[in-house]
This record gives structure tokens, sequence and C-alpha cells, in this order.
């Protein structure tokens, strides 16, 4: 199939077929960065944008990475504030950018829905690197391949995602993702971090983690967002650490082969412990290798798109 | 000053009206009403030829927003009351959200004396029940009365505290006028959308229909227990309903009104992430939308109201979560309403006293009566005639609306207020 697409918006919109070809085109992408020359000509000429308005470390430079990997020139914008606190419109900001003709904007952003903004009135590619509680398409993407990598399929897996769920988009787009392809979701955390009608979307929700995680073939540990207010919705960190957080005892209860996810950044100590996050379990660094040979497959994707 | 309205179907539900008769205004009043009036052409009257359309008391909005003073960029007394005017609106009721408030005469005497000078319509301002909407101090509420108020509401900011509101409840008693209540919880109402499957979707945080049903209990609780009018204003959930509904049958001053967005639209609409569908309260899911519409037939919602809330497009064009609230509502409020009538659900003359004589009683005013003697407020509509809603030709400032593009029957044609033709449908012609 060809990718037709002019935007990676979200998970929720996207086909199996469509998310296939994603990890099957990654899946060529990942062999250069093995190179002794990690450097392939496809993109030479085509302009790339970063537009972050929130703090990121991995997922910018792995879209920076990824962009030069392919010869396209880089350009990162970081803007700590939103465009409004500033005065310029999110509108403005981009309809500015898109005056310097680049081919695709990537954009962070804490609101859910502002690559959607951008989507609609610009001509460029626009690429969600994750907008505030709502979707992260790209670190889903990443984590189904890295799932197919390590478990050698994506279906009737049982996956349990564990943690802030109601503020996590990263949640969000792997739930949507994930049972797409007919595997067992189970979220877990505090009930007070689970959102209302989260079983709609064909996920079990269990409050305790250790009926949660039995049988598990993947564990996804998440972050609390104490950016978007998560810390409000539990007594604390050092109690949340006492129920939720994930360590080397509740491995045992998970499949034999189990593997555990964690997107970034980890608050060690908090919802993992270092063991296992350490541990021989962990593939949370092939999850940033992978992430990688990810994006390099969807920035070629949006460019080579039939016009 | 001569109008004749000849042919015309009229509808007045506070005299139990529907016949065909010609209307004759002289002056600001209503002189005739009789099956057939002729009239001696060196009168020069305007003659309306009404034949196939219906003549009512001209409309009363109990809920809008003009902004003038402070946000005259988004609308203006001349701007709002044209737009009102256009949509069959006679009276209007503006809340006091201004800058500064309406909290104190000063700032009411403003508002009626600019809407005198340059209004279209009516406009009835609604003062404040606490100073600068804070929620803490009374406002001065018999000085605004003494200067114009019909009714005071903190609309947008509820009120939060109980003992003000109680005591705000029992002080109006005094002046016989009634609280408006915007009933949202604000610590449960952080969010910016309802707080259900498309909240989860869109990862936009929800404000759950509890926080409105909370309000709408403590209030009318408190207005039961001081004996004082309240009116729970854009009503938008089945349980808000189901309390209203109950507590009608204790209590007979509670009144209600909700708005056309909450029964046209539902919180699907919020995946697009556009802001035109971002109103206060949410809208809210499909089962809500079925339960406003059975209480508009049933009675428990008295009041169609229009919530009318123009916004400079630069705060609608942004991030869903920082966008202003709310939909220019004046010029689509009546057809949207005419489609309760066309999907059987109200007939025209339950249609039409929601929106003339139930505002008017609300707020003790003479209008909303179409009989001999009465002030000449009405309004000729067709409630067949199919348009598009092109928001590039709204008369209000605000172009913020959800329903662009969409396909209406039923439209406002003429509007006449106090004898005075102030509004004519384009492509109207007068006497054919």
């Amino acid at each position: 199939m060809d990718w037709r697409r002019k935007d990676l918006l979200e998970i929720r919109e996207l086909s199996r077929e469509e998310i296939l070809l994603v990890l099957d085109t990654a899946e060529s992408f990942k062999e250069v960065s093995k190179r002794d020359i990690k450097k392939v000509p496809t993109l030479r000429g085509k302009t790339i944008i970063t537009l972050f308005f929130e703090p990121s470390t991995r997922t910018r430079t792995s879209f920076e990475i990824a962009a030069k990997r392919l010869s396209a020139d880089t350009i990162n914008i970081s803007a700590t504030t939103s465009s409004v606190v500033k005065g310029e419109t999110l509108k403005d900001t981009a309809l500015n950018l898109e005056s310097m003709q680049p081919d695709v904007i990537v954009i962070r952003h804490s609101l859910a829905g502002a690559p959607h903004i951008l989507s609609k009135i610009l001509n460029s590619s626009v690429i969600n690197a994750g907008d505030g509680s709502h979707e992260h398409p790209t670190q889903a993407l990443l984590d189904l391949f890295t799932i197919r990598e390590k478990k050698g399929k994506i279906e009737n897996l049982k996956v349990v995602i564990v943690g802030d769920i109601a503020h996590s988009r990263v949640a969000r787009s792997n739930i949507f993702c994930l049972k797409k392809f007919g595997n067992e979701v189970v979220c877990c955390g505090p009930p007070s971090m689970i959102p209302p009608y989260l079983d709609t979307l064909g996920v079990r929700v269990e409050y305790k983690l250790e009926s949660a995680l039995k049988d598990a073939d993947v564990i996804m540990a998440l972050r609390i967002q104490k950016e978007r207010g998560g810390v409000s919705f539990i007594p604390s960190l050092k109690e949340y650490a006492t129920f939720y957080g994930l360590k080397k005892e509740h491995i045992s209860l998970a499949k034999d082969d189990v593997i555990i996810m964690h997107p970034g950044p980890m608050n060690r100590g908090v919802e993992i412990t270092d063991e296992v996050a350490d541990g021989p379990y962990s593939v949370i660094l092939d999850q940033v290798e992978n992430g990688v040979a990810v994006r390099m497959a969807i920035l070629y994707l949006l460019l080579g798109r039939e016009q | 000053m001569k109008i004749l309205i000849k042919n015309g179907r009229v509808i007045d539900p506070a005299t139990n009206t529907d016949s065909q008769i010609d209307v004759l205004i002289e002056g600001s009043r209503i002189s005739r009403l009789a099956k057939k009036i002729n009239i001696k052409s060196h009168d020069k009257p305007i003659i309306i030829d009404a034949k196939d359309l219906v003549v009512c008391p001209g409309l009363i909005d109990i809920h809008c927003h003009l902004r003038e003073p402070g946000y005259e960029y988004k609308e203006t007394i001349r701007t709002g009351t044209f737009s009102a005017v256009k949509g069959g609106f006679t009276s209007v009721v503006c809340m006091a959200n201004t800058d500064p408030v309406n909290d104190n005469k000063s700032v009411t005497e403003f508002i009626v004396r600019k809407a005198k000078e340059e209004g279209f319509c009516r406009v009835l301002p609604c003062g404040s029940v606490t100073k600068g909407l804070k929620g803490e101090e009374l406002s001065e509420i018999g000085e605004m009365v003494t200067a114009g108020i019909v009714a005071i509401s903190d609309d947008g900011k509820p009120v939060k505290n109980a003992a003000i509101m109680r005591r705000a409840l029992e002080y109006i008693k005094a002046f016989s006028i009634p609280l408006i209540s915007h009933c949202e919880e604000p610590d449960l109402s952080t969010g910016c959308v309802n707080e259900g499957i498309f909240s989860l979707l869109a990862g936009l945080e929800g404000n759950p229909p509890i926080a409105e049903e909370l309000m709408v209990m403590r209030d009318i609780t408190i207005a039961r227990y001081v004996n004082s009018k309240i009116h729970i204003t854009h009503v938008s959930t089945e349980g808000s309903v189901r309390i209203i509904r109950e507590e009608k049958e204790k209590f007979d001053k509670v009144t209600c009104d909700t708005c056309p967005h909450y029964f046209m639209l539902t919180d699907e609409s919020i995946l697009s992430f556009d802001a035109n569908f971002k109103v206060n309260p949410p809208l809210r899911t499909k089962k809500d939308v079925e339960a406003i519409k059975e209480a508009l037939k049933e009675g428990v919602i008295d009041i169609i109201a229009t919530d009318h809330a123009p916004h400079e497009m630069t705060s609608k064009d942004v991030e869903f979560a920082i966008a202003s609230s709310g939909i220019s509502g004046f010029e689509t409020a009546f057809s949207l309403s005419l489609s309760l009538f066309h999907d059987g659900i109200l007939d025209l003359k339950d249609l039409i006293k929601k929106m003339t004589i139930n505002p008017a009683k609300l707020i003790n005013v003479p209008y909303g009566v179409l009989s001999e003697g009465k002030v000449a407020d009405l309004i000729v509509f067709d409630p067949y005639k199919e348009w598009v809603v092109n928001k590039d030709e709204f008369v209000s400032k605000g172009k913020n609306t959800p329903f662009h593009g969409w396909k209406l029957k039923g439209k406002n044609l003429i509007t006449i207020v106090g004898g005075k033709l102030v509004y004519k449908d384009p492509d109207f012609i007068l006497e054919k």
C-alpha cells in the first residue's frame, strides 16, 4: 500500500495497514544507523523544523537524528512558553515558519489539538510529537516496533500499562495502537488516575498491580505527569511508589519472557526501581534506538507520498 | 407612522391566539387586531403582506452578552442589538461580565443610555450578584434595579460561596427580580469539554455533568429555603433536568432555560479540536441532548435563550483549552429552535411561548404579548424558508459559530420594535 496522509496527527485515525507500513519501512531504515557512515541521501534538500513548546530531550533528538540520517536539513525551535504568552498565536507562528518553505513541521505542545490547528492551515506535513494529554503517535509506533522485534508478533499479547493513564498521551496512543491489533490491554493505576470511560476503549482496568501483571507479555511503566498536575491526584510519590512502583518481585508474576518498557524520562524509585529499569527484561534503551528508525520511516513516508 | 400586517397567521401564546388576523400598528402600539383591516392610502402606511407567514410577539432573550463596555472589539450594543433584531429578538437581557462589570448603577445607566441611543431593540441589563463577579460581596443590587436591571447573575463565574448565594437570593426578594444562575461547581469545572468518551479520546480535560448538577441542586435548595425566585440558565445535562423536574413539584419559583446548542450539538464535535464548539457549560452527550428535548416538550424547560457570546476570531482560532467559550447565537438561535417544531417536539405555539411570554414573565416586563393596546414588538417569520448559515453574513461582530454552512429551515423576515420597522430580510418584499 501507499502512504497517502499529509500529516501524522494521531494513531486513532490510522489503519492497521498504515501502521504496518510504518513498521516495515522502519525495519529497512534500522540498518542505516549501524553503518559506518550513517547517512542516506533520501531526503536531501528537504527542510524539517522541530517546533517544541515543551521540554524534550529524547523525542527532539530522535527526530533530528532521523532527519539528518536521511540527509534532510533540520532546524530546532524551542519555545518553553506557549506562543500565546509571547503575544503571538500558534497559527501565526506556524504561518511564519511555513513562509520559509519547510517540508515538515514536527510539533510538540502542552495543549491537545495544537498539531491539528497546524494541519488545517499548513501545506507542509505536520507530525505530532506529543500534544498535551492527547496523543504521541510516534511513541506508540516505536513501542509497537520494539514489541514486534522482541516478541516476533504484535497480536494476542497481554500488555499492561501502569501509571497516570488520565494524563498520558503515551497511554492513549498505545491503547489505540495495541487494540487495533487485537491485544489484551490492561491499565493499572490509582483510580484517581484512571480516566472515566476508559473501559469503552476495550481495555481492562485493574487497581491492584499484582493482579494486573499476571501473565503479562509486556509491561509499560509511565511517569507521573507532574507538569499536568498529576501529583495532586495521589497522596504522595512515595505512596505511589509503594503501590504502583514496578519492583523486581513483580516480574515473576508476568510471563517468563516479559519485556519492560518505559517511554522516558524515568523517575527512578517512583514508577520503576533501578533493578527493573536496568534488569534483563528491560527494553527501554531499545525503544530509544528504535525511535530513530521509526521516525526515519515516518519522515520518508510523509515526504515520499504521491503528491 | 402606521404599519399594517395583512394576511398573516398570528400566533400569540399569551392570549392563546392562533388564527389569520391582520395587525395594525399605530405609533408604538398595536392599535387593532381584526380579520380584515382596510386602511386609507393617504395614511401612507407600511403594508406588509404576511401571507403564508407567521406573525408573533418579538422574541425575548434572557441571556446574551453585548460586551459593551470594555470588549467593544467583540461586540457593541449597536452591533449586538442589530444582530438580535435580525434574529427576531426585540428584547435582550445582557449579562454583567463587561469591563467594568455591571455591578453598580453607573454601569447600568451607561448600558441603558447607550442602548437608547444606538440600540435596535430593547436592552434589559442583568446586574452582577457580587462585586466584580468575585463571589465575595453583594453588588449594589437595589440601586441597579432603580437604574434598570431586570435580574442578577454572576454568569460565567458561578457563586461558589453558598452563604453569599443565600444572601443574594434573600436580598432580591425586596426587588422582585430573579437570580439567573450559571450552575457549575468551579473546582470540578477546570476543564474545557464534557467529561466523557470524547474528552477521553481527545485528551482534553473534562467537566463532569455532576459539576452542573451539584450547583443546580444547591441553588434550588437555597432558593426554596429562602423562598426566592431562581432561574437556572443553560441547562445542559440529563441530571439537571431530572433535578429541576422534581424540584418544580415542590417549589414554584424555579424556572430554567436551555440554548439551541444544547439540543443541536453533542460533545462528539470536540474531536475536531475546533474551538467554535467550545461553550460553557460544555456540549454534552447524545443522551443529554435527548433529555433536553424531552424536557422542552414536557415544559420542564420554560425558556430558550441564546447565550449569544460573540468573540473575535483570534480568541477562538487557538488551542482548544485556551480558546474563549461561546457561540455568536442571535442570528441562528430562532432557526435552530424551529427545528424542534419541524421535528415534532414542540408545536409552533409552545416554541414561541418559550421565547416570548415565558421569558417576559420571568423578568416581569410587559412584552411578549400581541394584543390591542400592547407595545408593538413583533416579528414576521417564515417557518419553512430554507437558508444556509454563513458566518460572513453575520451582522454581529462575533463570527464564532459552529453552525457555519448548516442548512436551516425557518427564518425571521421582519422585526418591529416599539412600532418601528427595525429589520427586514433583504429578500423580503413588503407588499406583494
